[in-house]
C-alpha cells in the first residue's frame, strides 16, 4: 500500500509551521466554511466519516461530540498532547511541523460542540513543541483566526496552551482534566463522563492532537474522500511513526490497512538485513507481535483479531539482537514509575512485578517466577481504576506467549550475556 | 534569587489566563523553578497564597509530577532516556558514560553545581532514539561522543544548540519558557530528516495526493 | 410532648424502588443504593477499605470487586449504584469476584509491615479481619518492603505510620470533603505515594481525631491513645458528649475502671459518624483536682474533709434563714437541672436561679422564656439538610457547635445551601461554609438585623432558618430583632447555646420567673401543673419573679446563702466581681467535681459525679433528648440530684427525688404547656461608640473540661487579634504587629491579623492562653475597648 502524505504533505517547506505556510495550502479555508455551518451538521459529518480517536482507544469521534448535552453550562474542548506512551511520537512532530492544522481543527471542533474555550495540554518536557504551539496560537490570534467574533461570524474561540509537569498518566483523559485543574494527575471516577462533567465540572470533549488535526481536511474534502482511505471500520489515514531497528525510522503517513511488512519496506527495510524479532503496533501498552504477523493490516479489527491492538499506530520494531526480557523489564519499570498510586493493583502490582523482572533480567530469577508473574498480571489486568494498570499487565503475558524460553534463561543467565547490549545499539553508538 | 514582587506579578498573570485560578498551578510551579531551580517551601507558600489553597495541597501536587524537583538542581539538567527504545538503542551506554564522566547518578548534581543528571522516561521521540535532553532541549540520535562534546562545550561556556534548533540556555531559562513566557527562540527548522522520512519516501515513489486535497 | 420527648424521624421523600439480584437473591432497594450497601442489607459483607458511607465513592482500593452480569471486568461495588434488574455476584457466588478480591488483598498486604502485635489497631483492624476473609495463607512477596521512617506527627495529636497505610485516602478525603481542612494530602505517586502534611502547616483541624477512627489500618493513631490499650480489653459504653450542645453520640471505651478513649458513635440524625476533637480527647479532666470527699469549713476557716452525713447536715443548716440563690453552670443533665430547679423553689423557696454562667441580659432571659423554653424541636439537624437558606447571627458554628458546622458544610457542599452570617469577619469556619459575610461590628448586630437588605429578606422564607448564638446576650435588641425578623418572614429561629447543659437547664426552669417547660412562674395554671409534678402544691412555690445572676451579684448583700452547682466565676462577665459577691454571701455551698475558685470560698463542698460516672440526659440545641447510661459502673460518685435530695432530706423537705429513672419519670409527667408564655422581649438597639470588642470562645480553649491532654491543647489556634485594614491603619498596625486591646480593667496584647472585617471592631478569642477576655478586660462581646499599637513583637 502506498504512503499518502496529507497532514505531512508540506512538512518539507521551511515555513510549514506558520500561518503563511499553512494558508498557502488551503489553510483555514475549512474553518471559514465550518463557521457558517450548523454545528450539528459538522458533528454529523464527523460521525459519517467514521473518524476514530487517534489517541489510542479509537473511540468514534463524532459520537463523542454528540454526547455533549446542550444545556446552559460552558463547554470546553481539550486537546490531548500529552504524548508519553513509549513508542508514540507523532503528535509532538505534528505540533512542530503543522500546528495550524491543529488550531484550525480546534476552532471547528469547538464550534461543533459549542465551546468557546479550548485547552491544548502538552507534556511539559518538550519546550520546543510548547514554544512552537504557543507561537502558532499567537500568530493565529494575530491573523484573526482565534479570539472573539472570528472573521465576523460572531463565533468566539480562545486557546490556552497548558504545560504538564511530567506524568504519563496525564494522557489518560480524566487525569489530564485533574492536572489541567491544578490537581494531582490522578484519574477520576467515571461516571460522570467528561462529556457530561469534565473540565470544571462542565461538558468537555477531549481529543487527541491527530484526531483534531484531521478535522479541517475532512471538512474540506468531505466524507467520501475521507472514506476512500482505510476500511469500513477503520476509515482514514494515520500518522505512523516507526521506531527501532529499521533503516529509516521516522514519521510515515499511510491509509489504515497498510501492513508492517509494507511499512518496513517504506522505511528502508531492517537495518543490516537483520530480521524482525518482535514488534508492537502502537505503543508499549499493546501486546507484541512477531515476524509471523507482518502481514496483519493496521486496522482496529485486524489487530484485535490477532490478539493485539492498533493503539497509537506508531510501531516499534526490534531485531534479533534484542533481549525481550530486558525490553519488557524496562516497560514494567516505566509503568511502575508512572503508576499514579491511586489504586492498589497497579500501585503494588507494578512495584512487585518490576522487582521480579529485574531479577530475571539479571539472571537471578527464582523457580516459579514465571507463574508468579502471570498470576500477578492476572491480578492486575481488569482490576484497576484506569487502563494504565491493564497496560502494565500487557507486555509480560504477550512476551511469554512467544519468548518463554528467554524468561526461563533468566533463572540463570543475565540478559546482557544472552544479548550483548552493543549489538542492539544503532548509529554511532554501535 | 528570591521570589520577588516581579515573580509574584508573573504568577498572577498566569492565574489570569484561566477561568478557574487553580488551573495555573502547574505553570506557576514551573515559574517557581525558573527562579529557584527547584520547588522551594517559599514557592509552595506563594502558590498557596495566590490560589487560596493550603500549602499541603500545593506540595501534594508538586510532588506528583517528575519535573518538579524538591532539592537544588544544577545549572543544566541532563536527561537520558532509558526507556526501552532509547535505552536499548544506545541510551544505556550514554547514561553509563555520562555518570562515570560527571561522577553523579540519577537525580544527583555534579559537585560544581553545573549538571543535574536524570534517567528519564519516553520523550515522544522514539524515531530519534537514543534521545538525550539538556534543559529539556532535545539532542536527537545521540551518541556517547556527541553527548560528551555537548557537555564539554557547555563547560567551556560555548554556545550549544539543540539538534532541533534552539540554543541551550539553562534549566531555569527553559522552565520560564515552559511556564508560559515567550523566549523568542521559535524559528525554523520545522522538521528534520526523521520527520520527513515518510514524505520523502512518498515523493520518491510518486504517490502524493493532488494538491487540491492537501 | 414532654421536655424529653424526641422529634419524629424526618419524613423521607418517596423514593423510586428498584430490584437488584445479588448472589441469586432478589432485593428491593431505593434507586441510587450502592451495590456494597445493598449487599449489606442481605448480610453479605464485601471487603472494603476506601469505602466510607459519608465520603464520596473513590473506588481506589479495589477490595470490593464483584461481578456484574454483562460487564466483562469485575466492578467496584462501592461506587456502582444498583440498576433495575442488575445481576450481581459477590465473592459468595462468583469465583471471579473471589479471585479478584484475593488478588487485591495480596497486593494490599505486599508492602504492609504485618506488625499486628505492636499495632494499636490489632484486634479491631478491618485489614486484619478482611485478610482472614480473603487473604492467602502464605506470602509470595519475597522482596524488601517499601519502608518509611516511622512514625511522623501530622499534628501534635495525630501520628502517622506511613508503612501501614494502604492508600485508601479516607483520611485525606475526610479532611477535604467533610472537615474542609485539607492540611493532609497524598504526596508523591505510585508505590511511593503516602499521606503527608506540608512542613509549615500541621493537620490542626477541630475534627482531626476522626481520621484515626476511620483509618482502616493502624496508620493513624492519636498521641493520647497510642499504646494505651488493646481493643479486646476494652468495654464500650455509649455516651453523650458533655462539651457542647451539638449532642454527639459517643462511645466511651473503658479498661479497669478508666476511660481509655472516646470515639464517635454513629447517629444518622445527629452527628452521623463524626465528632470533634474536644469531644474525643477532652475527657481527662477528671484525673486531676478531683474532689473525692465532702469538705466542710472549720470555725478557723480551714476546709477539711468530712463525712457525708456531717457535710450534708452542715449544708442543710447553712441553707436556712434568709434569702437564697442557686447558681448553676451550663453542664448539667436535664435530670440534675430539674433537681436544682425544684430544690431552689421547694427547699429554698427562692426563684433567684440562673444557669447562665456567662455574660447575659434580661432580654436574653425573656427571649429564651418566650421563644425557646418548652418549644420542643423547632429546628432539627434534618431541617438544616433541607433548608433553603441559613442565616447565622452572632453564632460561630465551627467553634460553638462543631457538628452543626459539619452538617451545614455538608449541605453547602452537596446542594449549595446558601449561608449568610451577621458576624464581624469571615472566620475560617465561615469560609468553609462559603458564607456570605454581613460584616458587623460587635454590638451592632441588632441594627444590622433591622436593616437587612431586600435580597436577604427575600431569602428568609418559611424554609429558611435563623440560628442565633449566645454572644447576642450582650447586644441590646439583638434577640428582639431576630425574633421579629423570624415573625415577619416566616423563617424558623433556633438558639444554639454553647454548652451541653444549657437547653436542659432552660427546660428545667433554671431562670428566674420560669418554671419547667416554659411555664411562667406567675401563671396560676402553670404553678399548679408544676407543683403537681413536683409532688407538692402551688402555695409552696415562690410567688415573685426572682433575680438573675447579674442581679444576684449586684445585690449580694441581700443573701444569707448561695448554692453553687459547677458555676465557674471565670466564665462570668466580670470574674472578680462574681468572686467578690460570693465572698460577701455568708454561706456558700458548692457542688463540684473538681476543686475550683468557688471551692476556695465555699463553706461546704459536696462532690458530684462527672458524666462518665453517672447516667443522664442532655438536651441538644435542637431540644432533642440525648440519654446515656453510666459508663464507669464502679464509681459511687453521686449525681447532683442525689446530693440535693440528701440535703433536702436533712432540711426536712420532701423532694422525693433519687435516681435518674425516678427523675425522668417525674419530668415525663409534665406535658407541654398550653398556656400563655412569658412575653417576648422588645428592646431597642443601642448605638455603639468607638471600637468594640468582638469575641467568642474558640472550640479549643482554656475551658477546665479540656484539661489533661497536652497534645490536644497543642492543636489550639494561636491567639490573634483580627482587625479591618482601616481599623488597623488607624492605629498604625500591620499584620503581625502587636495590638493592645484595653479596658479600664486591663489589657491583652496579641499579634494583629488584618482581614476583611467591619471597621471599628477588634476580635479576640474569649478564653485562650494569653487572651482571657473576661478576667483581663472584664468585657463581653460588644463592649467598648481601646486599641493601640504595641511595642516590638
Ligand atoms: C495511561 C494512558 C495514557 C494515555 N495517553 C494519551 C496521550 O498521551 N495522548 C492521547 O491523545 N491519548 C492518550 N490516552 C487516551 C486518552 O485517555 C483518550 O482516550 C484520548 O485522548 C481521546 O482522544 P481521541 O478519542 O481523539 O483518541 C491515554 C490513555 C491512558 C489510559
Ligand atoms: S491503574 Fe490505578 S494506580 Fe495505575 S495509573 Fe490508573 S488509577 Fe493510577
Ligand atoms: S471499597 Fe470499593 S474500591 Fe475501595
Amino acid at each position: 500500500m502506498a504512503l499518502t502524505p496529507i497532514l505531512t504533505a508540506h512538512w518539507d517547506e521551511a515555513d510549514s509551521f506558520t500561518v503563511a505556510g499553512y494558508t498557502r495550502h488551503h489553510g483555514y479555508s475549512a474553518m471559514r466554511q465550518a463557521l457558517t455551518t450548523d454545528p450539528d451538521a459538522i458533528i454529523q459529518l464527523v460521525k459519517d466519516s467514521g473518524l476514530r480517536g487517534r489517541g489510542g482507544a479509537g473511540f468514534p469521534t463524532g459520537m463523542k461530540w454528540g454526547f455533549v448535552p446542550q444545556d446552559g453550562r460552558p463547554h470546553y474542548l481539550v486537546v490531548n498532547a500529552d504524548e508519553s506512551e513509549p513508542g508514540a511520537c507523532k503528535d509532538i512532530a505534528l505540533i512542530l511541523a503543522n500546528p495550524h492544522a491543529l488550531i484550525e481543527g480546534v476552532v471547528i471542533a469547538s464550534h461543533a460542540i459549542r465551546a468557546k474555550r479550548a485547552f491544548i495540554y502538552i507534556r511539559g518536557e518538550v519546550p520546543h513543541a510548547i514554544r512552537r504551539m504557543r507561537a502558532a496560537v499567537a500568530e493565529a490570534y494575530a491573523a484573526g483566526h482565534l479570539g472573539t467574533n472570528i472573521h465576523g461570524t460572531g463565533i468566539d474561540c480562545d486557546i490556552e496552551v497548558q504545560p504538564g509537569g511530567g506524568a504519563y498518566i496525564c494522557g489518560e483523559e480524566t487525569a489530564l482534566l485533574n492536572s489541567l485543574e491544578g490537581l494531582r494527575g490522578q484519574p477520576r471516577l467515571k461516571p460522570p463522563f467528561p462529556a457530561v462533567a469534565g473540565l470544571y465540572a462542565s461538558p468537555t470533549v477531549i481529543n487527541n492532537v491527530e484526531t483534531i488535526a484531521n478535522v479541517p481536511y475532512l471538512v474540506r474534502n468531505g466524507v467520501e474522500w475521507f472514506r476512500q482511505f482505510g476500511t469500513e471500520k477503520s476509515p482514514g489515514f494515520k500518522l505512523m511513526a516507526i521506531s527501532g531497528h529499521v533503516n529509516r525510522p521516522g514519521v510515515y503517513e499511510a491509509p489504515l490497512g497498510i501492513t508492517m511488512r509494507e511499512l518496513i519496506e517504506h522505511a528502508g527495510g531492517m537495518r543490516d538485513g537483520s530480521r524482525v524479532k518482535f514488534w508492537l503496533p502502537g505503543g508499549s501498552s499493546v501486546p507484541m507481535l512477531t515476524e509471523d504477523h507482518l502481514d496483519v493490516p493496521f486496522t482496529y479489527e485486524d489487530m484485535a483479531a490477532n490478539g493485539t491492538m492498533l493503539g497509537t499506530a506508531t510501531p516499534m520494531v526490534f531485531d534479533q539482537h534484542t533481549s525481550v526480557v530486558k525490553a519488557v523489564a524496562r516497560w514494567l519499570h516505566f509503568y511502575k514509575h508512572e503508576s499514579c498510586g491511586k489504586c492498589t493493583p497497579c500501585r503494588e502490582g507494578t512495584f512487585w512485578v518490576t522487582e521480579i523482572m529485574h531479577r530475571l533480567e539479571a539472571g537471578h530469577g527464582q523457580a516459579g517466577d514465571i507463574e508468579l508473574l502471570l498470576d500477578l498480571c492476572k491480578q492486575i489486568a481488569g482490576k484497576t481504576f484506569c487502563p494504565l494498570g491493564d497496560a502494565a499487565a500487557t507486555p509480560i503475558p504477550a512476551a511469554l506467549k512467544y519468548f518463554r524460553d528467554e524468561f526461563e534463561a533468566g533463572m540463570h543467565t543475565p540478559a546482557d550475556e544472552l544479548f550483548p547490549p552493543a549489538a542492539a545499539f544503532v548509529g554511532a553508538s554501535a | 534569587m528570591a521570589l520577588d514582587a516581579q515573580v509574584r506579578r508573573d504568577a498572577e498573570e498566569l492565574v489570569r489566563r484561566y477561568p478557574v485560578p487553580r488551573s495555573a498551578l502547574l505553570p506557576m510551579l514551573h515559574l517557581v523553578q525558573s527562579v529557584e531551580g527547584h520547588v522551594t517551601q517559599e514557592g509552595i507558600a506563594m502558590c498557596a497564597e495566590i490560589l487560596g489553597i493550603t500549602t499541603a495541597e500545593v506540595a501534594a501536587v508538586s510532588s506528583f509530577y517528575t519535573m518538579y524537583s524538591r532539592h537544588n538542581t544544577g545549572t543544566h539538567h541532563i536527561g537520558v532516556c532509558t526507556n526501552t527504545m532509547c535505552g536499548l538503542l544506545g541510551g544505556d551506554a550514554i547514561w553509563q558514560a555520562l555518570t562515570e564522566d560527571l561522577g553523579a547518578g540519577h537525580d544527583e548534581t555534579t559537585e560544581d553545581g553545573m549538571f543535574t543528571l536524570e534517567r528519564i522516561e519516553c520523550q515522544a521521540a522514539c524515531t530519534h532514539a537514543p534521545v538525550v535532553t539538556i534543559d529539556w532541549e532535545f539532542i536527537d540520535d545521540a551518541t556517547v561522543a556527541m553527548v560528551r562534546d555537548f557537555v564539554e562545550r557547555l563547560k567551556r561556556g560555548e554556545e550549544v544548540r539543540s539538534t532541533r534548533g534552539p540554543v541551550i540556555r539553562s534549566l531555569k531559562d527553559t522552565e520560564r519558557t515552559i511556564a508560559g513566557f515567550p523566549d523568542g527562540l521559535d524559528a525554523a527548522p520545522a522538521t528534520d530528516a526523521k520527520m520527513l522520512a515518510g514524505l520523502q519516501a512518498a515523493k520518491a515513489a510518486g504517490t502524493l495526493l493532488p494538491e487540491s486535497q492537501v | 410532648m414532654t421536655i424529653m420527648s424526641n422529634p419524629p424521624a424526618p419524613e423521607t421523600l418517596p423514593v423510586e424502588m428498584i430490584t437488584v439480584t445479588i448472589d441469586g437473591i432478589d432485593l428491593e432497594v431505593p434507586k441510587g443504593t450502592l451495590i456494597i450497601r445493598a449487599a449489606e442489607m442481605l448480610g453479605i459483607q464485601i471487603p472494603r477499605f476506601c469505602d466510607h458511607p459519608d465520603l464520596e465513592p473513590a473506588a481506589v482500593c479495589r477490595a470490593c470487586l464483584v461481578e456484574i452480569e454483562g460487564m466483562p471486568k469485575p466492578q467496584p461495588s462501592c461506587a456502582i449504584p444498583c440498576g433495575n434488574g442488575m445481576k450481581v455476584r459477590t465473592q459468595q457466588s462468583s469465583q471471579n469476584a473471589m479471585d479478584a478480591q484475593r488478588g487485591v488483598m495480596e497486593f494490599i498486604l505486599a508492602n504492609h509491615p504485618l506488625d499486628c502485635p505492636v499495632c494499636d489497631k490489632g484486634g479491631e483492624c478491618p485489614l486484619q479481619n478482611q485478610a482472614m476473609q480473603v487473604g492467602r495463607d502464605d506470602s509470595r512477596f519475597d522482596i524488601e518492603k517499601n519502608g518509611f521512617e516511622k512514625p511522623i506527627n501530622v499534628s501534635a495529636q495525630i501520628l502517622l505510620d506511613r508503612e501501614r497505610c494502604v492508600n485508601c485516602a479516607r483520611c485525606t478525603r475526610f479532611a477535604d470533603q467533610i472537615a474542609g481542612d485539607p492540611f493532609i494530602d497524598l504526596f508523591d505517586r505510585g508505590s511511593g505515594q503516602h499521606v503527608g502534611t506540608s512542613s509549615d502547616q500541621p493537620f490542626d483541624s477541630y475534627f482531626s481525631g476522626n481520621v484515626v477512627q476511620i483509618c482502616p489500618v493502624g496508620a493513624l493513631t492519636s498521641a493520647k491513645y497510642r499504646f494505651r490499650a488493646r481493643p479486646f480489653d476494652l468495654v464500650s459504653v455509649p455516651t453523650t458528649c458533655e462539651h457542647c450542645a451539638a449532642g454527639c453520640s459517643l462511645r466511651t471505651d473503658i479498661r479497669r475502671g478508666e476511660v481509655q478513649r472516646r470515639l464517635a458513635w454513629n447517629d444518622p440524625l445527629v452527628n452521623r459518624e463524626w465528632n470533634c476533637d474536644k469531644g474525643r480527647f477532652g475527657f481527662a479532666y477528671t484525673e486531676a483536682n478531683r474532689i473525692t470527699s465532702p469538705l466542710v469549713r472549720d470555725a478557723d476557716g480551714v476546709l477539711r474533709p468530712a463525712s457525708w452525713p456531717e457535710a450534708v447536715a452542715a449544708a442543710a443548716a447553712g441553707l436556712r434563714g434568709g434569702r437564697m440563690a442557686v447558681l448553676t453552670g451550663g453542664r448539667h443533665t436535664v435530670e440534675d437541672a430539674w433537681a436544682y430547679a425544684k430544690f431552689a423553689r421547694i427547699a429554698l423557696g427562692t426563684d433567684d436561679v440562673d444557669f447562665r454562667a456567662r455574660p447575659q441580659s434580661a432580654e436574653e432571659a425573656a427571649f429564651l422564656a418566650a421563644h425557646v423554653a418548652g418549644s420542643g424541636v423547632r429546628v432539627s439537624y434534618s431541617d438544616l439538610d433541607r433548608a433553603s437558606f441559613v442565616l447565622l447571627v452572632g453564632f460561630e458554628p465551627e467553634d460553638e457547635s462543631p457538628i452543626l458546622h459539619l452538617r451545614l458544610r455538608n449541605a453547602v457542599q452537596k446542594r449549595r445551601l446558601a449561608v449568610a452570617a451577621v458576624a464581624p469577619y469571615a472566620s475560617l469556619g465561615l469560609t468553609k461554609l462559603d458564607a456570605h459575610l454581613i460584616a458587623t461590628a460587635a454590638g451592632d448586630e441588632a441594627r444590622v438585623l433591622r436593616a437587612l437588605g431586600d435580597d436577604l429578606i427575600a431569602k428568609l422564607s418559611d424554609n429558611a432558618v435563623i440560628l442565633v448564638g449566645e454572644r447576642l446576650a450582650t447586644v441590646p435588641g439583638a434577640y428582639s430583632a431576630a425574633l421579629s425578623l423570624a415573625l415577619r418572614t416566616g423563617a424558623r429561629l433556633a438558639w444554639v447555646p454553647r454548652r451541653a447543659g444549657d437547653r436542659g437547664a432552660l427546660e428545667a426552669g433554671l431562670l428566674p420567673g420560669l418554671l419547667p417547660g416554659g411555664r411562667p412562674l406567675t401563671d396560676p395554671a402553670a404553678r399548679a401543673e408544676v407543683a403537681a409534678a413536683w409532688g407538692t402544691t402551688a402555695e409552696h412555690l415562690p410567688t415573685e419573679v426572682g433575680r438573675d445572676l447579674e442581679a444576684i451579684i449586684a445585690n449580694a448583700g441581700d443573701y444569707a446563702a448561695v448554692l453553687v452547682g459547677a458555676l465557674d466565676p471565670a466564665d462570668t462577665a466580670d470574674p472578680s466581681r462574681t468572686l467578690a459577691a460570693l465572698e460577701r454571701i455568708p454561706f456558700v455551698v458548692s457542688l463540684e467535681q473538681r476543686a475550683s475558685a468557688v471551692t476556695e470560698l465555699a463553706d461546704v463542698v459536696l462532690p458530684v459525679a462527672p458524666v462518665a460516672e453517672k447516667a443522664g440526659t442532655f438536651l441538644d440545641w435542637e431540644g432533642r433528648a440525648r440519654s446515656f447510661p453510666q459508663a464507669l459502673k464502679q464509681s459511687h460518685a453521686l449525681t447532683d440530684a442525689r446530693v440535693l435530695a440528701m440535703v433536702a432530706d436533712a432540711m426536712d423537705v420532701l423532694v422525693g427525688m433519687q435516681q435518674v429513672a425516678d427523675l425522668r419519670g417525674e419530668i415525663d409527667t409534665l406535658g407541654a404547656w398550653a398556656g400563655a408564655r412569658v412575653a417576648a422581649p422588645s428592646v431597642e438597639p443601642q448605638a455603639t461608640h468607638g471600637v468594640t470588642l468582638a469575641t467568642w470562645n474558640q472550640l479549643i480553649d482554656s475551658g477546665v473540661l479540656q484539661e489533661g491532654d497536652p497534645y490536644y491543647a497543642a492543636t489550639a489556634r494561636p491567639v490573634v487579634a483580627y482587625l479591618s485594614a482601616a481599623t488597623a491603619a488607624g492605629i498604625g498596625v500591620a499584620d503581625g504587629d502587636t495590638v493592645i486591646v484595653a479596658t479600664a480593667a486591663g489589657s491583652i496584647e496579641a499579634p494583629a491579623m488584618v482581614t476583611v472585617m467591619a471597621d471599628n471592631t477588634v476580635w479576640l478569642p474569649t478564653n485562650n492562653e494569653g487572651s482571657h477576655v473576661r478576667s483581663a478586660l472584664h468585657a463581653a462581646h460588644g463592649a467598648q475597648v481601646t486599641i493601640t499599637k504595641g511595642g516590638a513583637a
